[in-house]
């Protein structure tokens, strides 16, 4: 493998692992409540956003304060908050809108992205503001050529770490076993006493708390953050849990490695791929390509089951 | 008397299930054929894959003399098969009125630039289409309710509705599925007139139903199906002393009434 | 119009007659009692109805085929760019109002149908994800297609855009009636876009009174049972995106040759979500629901401009929430709060399929 390659691995492992974070938030969801949680995307901006209010004022107070010491201090504060929000969301619009008409959840999904926008447009302002990078940001250069900064090699470890505790809370705990049972029929999981509503809750408190974490990993590892930062990452972290087959926790981990690789080489090469004509300000559209064409051949994703419409 | 259709060794397999097995049966005009077994013997499928809801894993109908195409829907319709559904299936925000026209768009040719010029012919084929449907609520005894949103009208009704909806289409083979499950005496009795009526109009009636008595009433011959298979095809009276159906509804159980 | 006249409250049951009398005064005199308040309230209304427009034409997808389309003002973008390449001087193309126009629906239609066609197999929300990652790959084109041949112009987008010249009869000109009367030429504009909405109604009017309108309605009620009855899914499917696009492709059109310029950054997501809002906010399926929403929300953002940016000034010495910020938070709210307390939307009517009356009317000697 030549230096290039590998970088692009890495840069992909990087960027892939907080699509995975945040698409396990959208998987959750919709593999209890059928619903695309439109607004996913936004909760990782308010957590972002959150831990660098919170930064901040730990600057300012304690000025001498360990890196490391500040920036668990401003998850402890971004994690509850952006679970607040999700559990908020969840209770006062979706809650209401379980058995309304196929479309009215989504849009009101559609509203909320754009109300916490809106809202912390007016909190923070328009502008793209600096992310104090806590975490050192001197690439290191572990193979000739190729470079890997602290910032990465933490967001890598950490989202597995996540990962692995997620699965186990999932497969080995109570509260554990009560989700699968209400992904698989609220009515039945409820008439063996799952309290479906405080799990649906519990599902989206979670999803919210690893989005916490997705943003201030993202925003660590560009140095900025603003309000419609959550659109973009939430927008391929939902493609990546389709490809992975939406509803499974183990897809949306290899949808969002998979989708994070297939950027990075996918920018490294699209212009003598398209001799030229496209650079790679088109990165973006690779989550689209791919989630159309997921949709369209696989819509069941990599690793989801076959399902058909019942007549 | 003529064949209508012919099922030729039709096989339908949802996962580890077989849900039909080398089904074969032939259904003559005019008639009235039941299709009976008990509960997931396969019936509802066998209706999925003849009407195009499902593909086939094996097997090929013929209709009226000709192959009919499998997982198409539409062209199912067109040939002249129309079907309702088991657990209801109405247009529930539209009126009565509404869901039978709907009913009648595929004997309908409008286009886009007939309906924006509103040119005779489109005038003419609308009406037309209004008044087919007035006369097929009338038909069955619906027609007080045609401005009736259809999810607010009585479940016999919508089920009448459904069978209006379906007759639309002008079919020449009207599959029912379970149309009395639901219904209270007075309304079986009035819904065997209704297909008694419409076989008396020419129209060829498959008819599924858990309803013994009906069944027996009704049909000319009765095909059982069990686990997907084929296990009787005969006249009522006969297919009643069956051995092997007696067992299966025995095995079966829930609706050996 | 019936339904439109429906809607006026109080008047609309009473007397129908009076009401459609009333609305057709108010639109007629509509400018002239915005010109009260300063030409740019005009300016205003011409936009209201472009919106409008735009309204109409995502209702029909919408609404009436139930498929909810996200990247809807990509249609919009489509039918402003096909002007801007074919009547300016960025290629120094000019052709005529007349070709273009067509030229741009056209474009639109077949941009819908491509979307369509990869579409069609997918569930309500998979749809709107991939609509609205359609809206952003024909935007990210807009902003980037300037480069290594300059296309688009990029960011910075076109201008110079011709205007629009009917019969010689130029509409960015005012049109001098005597040597010190002249009607101003956002009035014409009024009046040209005023007629394509009052066009555009009879059409989808008809439409929803036909064996399309209701082969769609089916479809979204049940598509398996749309299916049952011999309806062509993915035709009818196709056809609306491709009817609803048109809609949007024209308005594009007149957008690009009214403004004069055209960029990327009209044809945002937002833009394709405030679309979306006035047709939940007017009630989805509801032509006059499309046309009060897309009124009212095209107009508030600019009244609250003009009343709370004055009044935050007078309140707190400088201005907290800026317009855009206002109409954002405006928009979220609508769309949450209707669909939370009225889901059927601002105009409660049922929308109709049929029409017995005319039955009843021709088969009287
Ligand atoms: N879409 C599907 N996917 C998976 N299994 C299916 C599907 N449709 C039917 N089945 C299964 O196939 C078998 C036959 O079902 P079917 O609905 O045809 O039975 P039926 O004879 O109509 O029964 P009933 O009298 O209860 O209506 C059942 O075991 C059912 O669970
Ligand atoms: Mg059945």
């Amino acid at each position: 493998m030549d230096a290039e390659t590998l970088q692009q691995l890495i840069n992909g492992l990087v960027i892939g692992s907080v699509y995975a974070l945040i698409a396990l938030g959208y998987t959750m969801v919709y593999g209890i409540l059928g619903l695309i949680n439109f607004a996913h995307g936004d909760v990782l901006m308010v957590g972002a956003m959150t831990a660098l209010q919170t930064m901040l004022f730990l600057m300012g107070v304690a000025p001498g304060m360990s890196p490391v010491a500040m920036l668990t201090l401003a998850l402890l504060v971004a994690i509850p908050v952006s679970m607040l929000i999700g559990y908020t969301m969840e209770r006062l619009a979706y809650r209401r809108l379980r058995n309304a008409p196929r479309l009215a959840p989504l849009i009101t999904a559609i509203g909320m992205s754009f109300l916490l926008q809106t809202l912390a447009m007016i909190i923070w302002g328009r502008n793209y503001h600096t992310f104090p990078q806590l975490i050192s940001t001197t690439p290191l250069q572990p193979v000739e050529g190729v470079f890997v900064t602290p910032v990465q090699i933490v967001i890598i470890v950490v989202s597995a770490l996540l990962m692995i505790g997620l699965t186990l809370l999932v497969n080995r705990s109570r509260i554990g076993r009560a989700m699968r049972a209400t992904a698989e029929n609220h009515r039945t999981a409820s008439l063996m006493g799952v309290d479906t509503n405080a799990v649906i809750a519990f599902t989206f408190i979670i999803g919210a708390g690893l989005a916490a974490v997705a943003g201030v990993m993202y925003a660590s590892n560009y140095g900025i953050a603003h309000y419609g930062m959550g659109f973009m990452p939430g927008l391929k972290a939902f493609t990546a849990a389709v490809l992975g087959g939406i509803g499974n926790l183990g897809g949306a981990m290899l949808g969002g490695i998979v989708l994070g690789l297939v950027e990075s080489f996918g920018a490294g090469y699209i212009e003598r791929l398209t001799f030229g004509f496209l650079n790679s300000s088109y990165q973006d559209i690779f989550a689209f390509i791919i989630l159309g064409l997921v949709l369209i051949f696989r819509p069941t994703g990599l690793l989801g089951e076959r399902v058909s419409d019942r007549a | 008397m003529k064949t209508l259709l012919e099922a030729r060794g039709i096989g339908k397999r949802f996962g580890g299930l077989q849900a039909l097995a080398d089904v074969s049966l032939t259904i003559r005009e005019g008639e009235v054929y039941g299709l009976i077994g008990p509960n997931g013997a396969g019936k509802t499928t066998f209706f999925n894959v003849l009407t195009g809801a499902y593909t086939p894993d094996g097997g090929a109908f013929a209709f009226d003399g000709g192959e009919l195409p499998t997982g198409k829907p539409h062209r199912v319709v067109a040939r002249g098969i129309a079907r309702t559904f088991q657990n209801i299936r109405l247009f529930r925000e539209l009126t009565a009125l509404e869901n039978v026209m709907a009913g009648h768009h595929i004997r309908t040719r409008a286009g886009i630039w007939g309906i924006l010029t509103q040119n005779r012919h489109t005038r003419e084929e609308e009406r037309e289409t209004t008044e087919r449907a007035y006369e097929l609520l009338r038909y069955v005894g619906i027609e007080r309710f045609a401005d009736t949103v259809s999810r607010h009208l009585s479940y016999g009704d919508q089920r009448r509705l459904e069978i209006a909806r379906a007759l639309a289409t002008e079919p020449r083979l009207l599959a029912l599925d379970e149309p009395a499950a639901g219904m209270n005496a007075t309304e079986t009795g009035r819904l065997k007139a209704l297909i008694e009526q419409i076989r008396g109009d020419g129209v060829t009636v498959l008819l599924i139903e858990h309803d013994v008595k009906l069944v027996m009433g009704l049909c000319d011959r009765v095909a059982v199906l069990d686990f997907g298979r084929k296990i009787a095809e005969d006249v009522p009276a006969v297919v009643q002393r069956d051995e092997a159906v007696i067992k299966a509804y025995l095995g079966g159980g829930k609706h050996a009434h | 119009m019936n339904e439109l006249a429906a809607a006026v409250p109080w008047l609309g049951k009473r007397n129908p007659t009076a009401a459609r009398w009333l609305i057709l005064i108010l639109a007629i005199a509509a400018p002239l009692i915005a010109w009260q308040f300063g030409r740019s309230w005009v300016r205003i209304l011409d936009f209201a109805l472009l919106y409008m427009m735009l309204a109409l034409g995502l209702n029909l997808v919408v609404g009436f085929a139930g498929l909810l389309d996200l990247g809807y003002i990509a249609f919009y973008a489509v039918g402003a760019y096909t002007f801007a390449f074919l009547a300016s001087p960025h290629f120094e193309v000019h052709l005529p109002f007349w070709l273009v126009l067509p030229l741009g629906a056209a474009f639109a239609a077949l941009a819908g149908i491509m979307l369509g066609f990869p579409v069609l197999r997918l569930r309500g929300d998979y749809l709107a994800i991939v609509t609205l990652g359609f809206g952003e790959i024909v935007r990210i084109f807009m902003l980037n297609l300037n480069y290594p041949v300059n296309i688009t112009n990029g960011p910075q987008g076109i201008g110079m855009i011709d205007p629009i010249v009917l019969f010689g009869w130029d509409l960015s000109q005012n049109l001098q009636i005597t040597e010190d009367f002249a009607i101003n030429s956002l009035f014409l504009y009024y009046y040209a876009f005023l007629a394509c909405v009052a066009g555009s109604i009879l059409f989808i009017r008809r439409l929803q009174i036909s064996r399309v309108g209701r082969a769609w309605a089916a479809m979204r009620e049940d598509e398996l049972a749309a299916k049952a009855i011999g309806i062509n899914t993915r035709n009818l499917k196709l056809l609306a995106f491709a009817l609803g696009a048109t809609f949007g492709g024209v308005a594009g059109c007149l957008f690009g040759a009214f403004q004069g310029f055209v960029s990327p950054e009209s044809f945002s997501l937002m833009e394709s979500i405030a679309v979306l809002t006035m047709v939940v906010f007017g009630g989805m399926g509801n032509i006059a629901g499309a046309v009060i929403g897309a009124f009212v929300l095209a107009l508030l953002p600019e009244i609250l401009r003009h009343i709370a940016v004055p009044l935050q000034q007078a309140l707190f010495g400088h201005v907290l929430l800026d317009p855009e910020v206002l109409r954002m938070l405006l928009l979220s709210l609508a769309m949450i709060l209707m669909m939370l307390l009225r889901p059927t939307g601002l105009i409660p009517a049922r929308a109709r399929y049929a029409h017995p009356e005319n039955l009843h009317r021709s088969s009287q000697p």
